[in-house]
């Protein structure tokens, strides 16, 4: 069965305060090679075979997934 | 005709909202379950704060497909007065019918305390009963109450007025230290061009009783209320 491997991020536009704080943190560990760290969801959506699927799945992503204001979305189907 | 208040399952505050409008205020209210579809009999819809549908995805995200919305939506669209109050707020971002969106906040705690919101107009149905530039004091209770707006969304908000509260200090002066979630210029509440629909994230339902701390919640429950008095919805 297909399955959409959707990951969502805020934009760059948009600070992400979540990665700005693990970004720290790592530097803090010592890990001074970290220059940004952006956080976001994973989502996978099994889908029923369809000539469209990719094109429903961001469809999804638009219409619920992801909030198109603050967020972007990359899909992967498989 | 009545003010309805919306229950999604997860909302909060709703009693405290109905108890300020029908009990202590004397407008006719009732409870909207999010299923309802005919909100003929309402000339107001309050959509109060709480974790509509667990806040799953983004607070709001699937409370703007209950039943209920589309014909929040309707009303809106018809001029009728629909106030969002903090998760309210957030449903009424992701149903589009205010622009901009929520972020977590920029300390990443949920924040839970008193702040104060300067007005920044009056010439609104729900803060006439208020001075430009008074400070109200009122709670926040919330996670995702970092508001954001592109640019060019906040310059059309700043040119056609829409920016009606503001994080402020208790003398009313905009300052970084007084902005709790890292909100965009500080905005707490802000209305639709036409400024029928309103939202906020402070809870003015909690501020409305000298009991409960501070009565400058009332005001916009009084502004709301003569505004429906002034101009009745006609059917």
């Amino acid at each position: 069965m297909p399955t959409a491997r959707i990951r969502i991020t805020l934009k760059p536009t948009v600070l992400d305060a979540q990665g700005a704080v693990v970004a720290r943190a790592l530097r803090d560990l010592g890990f001074e090679e970290v220059e940004a760290v952006r956080m976001g969801k994973y989502i996978e959506v099994e889908v029923g075979e369809r000539e469209d699927a990719r094109s429903r799945v961001e469809a999804m992503c638009r219409q619920l997934l992801a909030n198109p204001v603050i967020e972007e979305y990359r899909v992967e189907m498989e | 005709m009545a003010i309805g208040v919306v229950i999604f399952p997860g909302t909060n505050c709703e009693q405290e909202t109905l108890a300020v409008v029908r009990d202590r205020l004397g407008y006719p209210a009732r409870f909207v379950w999010h299923e309802e579809t005919d909100l003929s009999d309402l000339d107001a819809v309050i959509l109060p704060g709480g974790f509509a549908h667990g806040d799953y995805l983004r607070a709001g995200a699937i409370a703007r497909f209950s039943p209920v919305m589309a014909a929040v939506a309707a009303m809106a669209e018809r001029g009728r007065l629909v106030l969002g109050i903090c998760n309210g707020f957030q449903v009424l971002l992701e149903a589009g019918l205010l622009p901009g969106a929520m972020r977590r906040n920029e300390g990443l705690r949920f924040i839970n305390r008193f702040v104060h919101v300067r007005v920044e107009r009056n010439d609104s149905p729900f803060l006439h009963r208020c001075r430009v530039g008074e400070v109200l004091r009122m709670p926040i209770a919330h996670g995702e109450g970092n508001y954001y707006a592109d640019p060019e969304t906040l310059a059309a908000l700043n040119a056609r007025g829409q920016v009606l509260l503001r994080y402020c200090t208790a003398a009313g002066e905009i300052l970084p230290a007084a902005n709790p979630n890292g909100s965009v210029e500080a905005i707490a509440g802000i209305c639709n061009e036409r400024g029928n629909v309103m939202g906020l994230m402070p809870h003015p339902e909690r501020a409305a009783e000298r009991l409960l701390g501070s009565e400058d919640g009332r005001k916009i429950f009084e502004s709301m209320i003569a505004s429906l008095a002034a101009a009745p919805a006609v059917r």
